[in-house]
């Protein structure tokens, strides 16, 4: 964390100054949108609306980009303002009611831009950086494959060295945006005869490029927002390598970090008052009172509930944000934050379910509670997505809490023998 | 408990540690079962004299706090309390003086909470979701005020000197609050049972009891106020308190799991325990953060401070009693005995969880403040 730590001085702007720069210009060139618009934006299923909010977002980004309010923890000789974490929460509380560029915050501000700065040479980092904090580049993630969702490290697309450049073939997926985003981050295995973590490799690809095909996955609520890639021979030049070879997982251990902590990263602009996830708990709040039931006390609980939950991942996520900042806690108490959030995600998008009683069964146009059951079939992808909440407890218990590690059969043995189906172990 | 302590609150919780350590092990919190009072006077007064009921009153009354924040130094205090299932009258002590301070009144009393002689509880309305309504009411017969009614779970009533008594106001639609010394003529206390070894309540019943105009602290008619910034201190005070017993269940149960084996293995190497703990430390870490929150949005005066501690308060009822029932399994039988330590939190817990508003109520009560946001924006 300390590369990244922008010191602050006397020379930097202060809060207030900062936030009167932050608010003239949101306040003269941003629209306000409701909660209601954003709402309807995530879960938009139109590719034409699609590509057209992208597009307002990449304009949105070069005007903050040009008005000096982008970036704002990446140091200046990126293209970033070189200010706090202060400034950055100053920024999401200016931001409150305001269109924002959503689509350029997770995955490319952090974790793509977050490892870039951390791990890249000099050269990727003038090159892409300031791309990035223009909007000119939007960034997935080729992580998980699907061979195994959790065990990240598993990677099984493989990077072959040839001269300078390197040759990839393997399929990565849960990119969501793939289709309409420029550049990917990608683990790769460099080294076969090495045990899982040591023989992997990370490297950076335009995903716009014959030898990747991008498949659109279809979810079970309609969603066609994730994508599967399938890399053949795809050539990467050795100068888009991050990080040493076969050391991929000293970068992969922080991108996990830089994942878990996107709720309260200093590289990510999240307006104040929107809810994490999918589901934001004033939902249950609007379905009972376009249903008429706010005189029900039941009701009325599972309203007070949900806000309950929203307000404390929030609490939670600043603490534990503090404690990793001040060296109390280690970085894997950011594990904490990602139980929560997906363990209270899935509490209210129940409780919105009971709020909207026989509508949750079937539902004419227009009704408050149209999407709640279709929430609901998604209920578990906030437990899932970023990481399981199974892998959050042991990243909890064993690493925070320093419980026995459960017994593994893929440690300090070459990759290629590990099993990776029932016929391997027999 | 905040994570960064100044190096003076540091101090004071560690000096606080240090002395319920010796005073209140959990072999004197048994012996103290059956006792009426349920703490030793001298204790009391010599955490008094460690500052313990002086953190919410004014420089000038006598009182004084470690950090800008006296609301925050007192829940240090209560969280060590929790920590220790200690004894004593903490949260409506300092509720109490708090009031008399900010009123500039009945200061012979508040001399006598500052050095521990004198205990002072709160006769509190029953708390509601959307309002509260005292069942003591106060008329006027001549220049005094007659009081007529009842107050459920006060804290030490049998014990205390003095009643801060939040009454209905029979001359309108008001609040008006009395310190009324428990030796009035008309006033008398009922014990009540509770789970807690410690902690005594009573039932005050106030029939024609007469007490001069000069008992009134604040205006007559005008306390909503003050008694809404009462219970905001009692909870944060209480939520606190919880949070350490918390902590105190969770380290004994962290310990137990590494000492204790089964089927020639420590319980800590079964990820099926393992995963358990993971959601209990999360239950702990969010109960710090949302007692904390809480306590800092009161002590600023924010405007949304009710809504979070409503919050804080239903998330520590339902969280933090969870908790310690998961710790007492993980236990197994020995968890359930009277032997065992667990269960001085469990009740400790288990009684705050039930006062001042229950989660199920405090759930309630953040839905009436999102209507009335609402309602304001429509």
């Amino acid at each position: 964390m300390s590369a990244l730590r922008v010191e602050t001085s006397e020379e930097l702007e202060s809060l207030e100054e900062f936030r009167q720069r932050a608010r003239s210009f949101i306040r003269a060139n941003l629209r306000q949108v409701s909660p209601e618009e954003l709402r309807w934006e995530r879960n938009s299923n139109d590719d034409e609306a699609e590509l057209a909010t992208i597009k307002r977002d990449r304009e949105i980004q070069r005007m903050l980009f040009d008005a000096g309010l982008a970036g704002i923890c990446f140091p200046r000789e990126y293209g970033g303002q070189g200010l706090s974490y202060g400034h950055q929460k100053v920024l999401n509380e200016e931001f409150a009611g305001y269109e924002y560029p959503l689509r350029v915050q997770i995955p490319t501000l952090s974790p793509c831009a977050a490892v870039i700065l951390e791990f890249g040479t000099e050269e990727q980092k003038l090159r892409h950086l300031p791309a990035i904090l223009k909007g000119e580049e939007l960034w997935m993630q080729f992580l998980s494959e699907p061979s195994g969702g959790s065990d990240v490290a598993g990677a099984l697309t493989t990077a072959v060295r040839d001269g300078e450049q390197w040759i990839l073939n393997g399929s990565k997926v849960w990119t969501s945006g793939a289709w309409w985003s420029d550049w990917g981050l990608c683990l790769a295995r460099t080294n076969w005869d090495q045990p899982k973590h040591r023989g992997l490799t990370v490297f950076m690809l335009p995903i716009h490029q014959p030898n990747v095909e991008v498949h659109r996955i279809e979810m079970n609520n309609g969603s066609r927002e994730f994508c599967q890639e399938f890399m053949t021979d795809v050539v990467v030049p050795d100068t888009d390598r991050v990080g040493a070879v076969d050391e991929g997982w000293t970068v992969g251990t922080r991108w996990m970090f830089h994942e878990r902590m996107l709720y309260n990263s200093s590289f990510v602009t999240e307006p104040v008052g929107l809810s994490h996830g999918s589901q934001d708990a004033k939902i249950v709040y609007d379905i009972a009172l376009a249903h008429g039931r706010l005189d029900d006390a039941t009701v009325r609980g599972n309203i007070g509930e949900a806000r309950m939950l929203e307000l404390v991942v929030n609490q939670l996520a600043e603490r534990v944000a503090e404690g990793i900042r001040s060296g109390r806690m280690s970085d894997q108490a950011a594990g904490l934050v990602r139980l929560f959030k997906g363990t209270s995600v899935s509490r209210v998008v129940t409780l919105a379910l009971n709020t909207a009683g026989s509508s949750g069964a079937a539902w004419a146009e227009g009704d408050t509670a149209a999407m709640t059951a279709i929430n609901f079939l998604m209920r578990q992808a906030g437990s899932i997505g970023g990481g399981t909440t199974e892998m959050a407890r042991n990243v909890i218990s064993e690493r925070v809490l320093g419980m026995p590690r459960e017994r593994r059969l893929d440690k300090d043995v070459p990759f290629r023998d590990v099993p990776r189906s029932p016929s391997a172990t027999t | 408990m905040l994570l960064n302590l100044s190096e003076d609150q540091q101090f004071f919780r560690e000096t606080t540690d240090r002395f319920l350590t010796e005073q209140v092990p959990p072999d004197t919190l048994r012996g103290l079962r059956h006792d009426p009072v349920g703490y030793d006077p001298a204790y009391w007064r010599r955490g008094a004299e460690l500052g313990w009921t002086s953190l919410l009153v004014r420089e000038e009354d006598g009182g004084g706090t470690i950090s800008d924040s006296g609301l925050a130094d007192a829940g240090l205090v209560a969280y060590e309390f929790g920590r220790h299932a200690a004894p004593g009258p903490l949260a409506v002590v300092n509720v109490v003086a708090a009031a008399l301070s900010a009123h500039a009144a009945a200061p012979d009393v508040l001399a006598g909470l500052l050095s521990g002689e004198a205990i002072a509880t709160w006769c509190a309305p029953p708390f509601g979701s959307r309002r509260w309504q005292p069942n003591v009411e106060a008329s006027r017969s001549g220049t005094d005020l007659v009081l007529r009614g009842e107050a459920q779970i006060v804290e030490s009533a049998g014990q205390a000197d003095h009643l801060l008594v939040t009454c209905r106001d029979q001359s309108g639609t008001g609040v008006t609050q009395v310190l009324v010394p428990t030796t009035t003529p008309g006033v008398t206390t009922t014990p009540m049972q509770t789970v807690d070894l410690t902690r005594r309540f009573g039932i005050v019943t106030f029939d024609e009891a007469k007490v001069p105009a000069s008992a009134v602290v604040g205006h007559a008619g005008e306390a909503a106020a003050q008694v809404h910034r009462q219970f905001e201190q009692l909870i944060v005070l209480l939520n606190a308190e919880s949070v350490g017993a918390m902590q105190t269940a969770f380290d004994m149960t962290v310990e137990w799991a590494f000492d204790r084996y089964s089927f020639g293995r420590p319980l800590a190497s079964y990820q099926a325990l393992k995963h358990r703990f993971a959601d209990m430390f999360m239950w702990l870490e969010s109960s710090h953060a949302t007692s904390d929150a809480a306590c800092a949005a009161v002590a600023a005066g924010d405007p949304d401070a009710a809504e979070l501690v409503s919050a804080a308060k239903a998330y520590i009822g339902e969280y933090g009693a969870e908790l310690v029932q998961d710790c007492t399994q993980m236990h197994g039988g020995i968890g359930v005995t009277f032997e065992h330590d667990l269960h001085l939190f469990l009740r400790r817990v288990t009684v705050n969880r039930a006062l001042a508003g229950t989660p199920a109520e405090h759930h309630q009560r953040i839905t009436a403040f999102i209507e009335a946001r609402e309602g304001a924006a429509a």
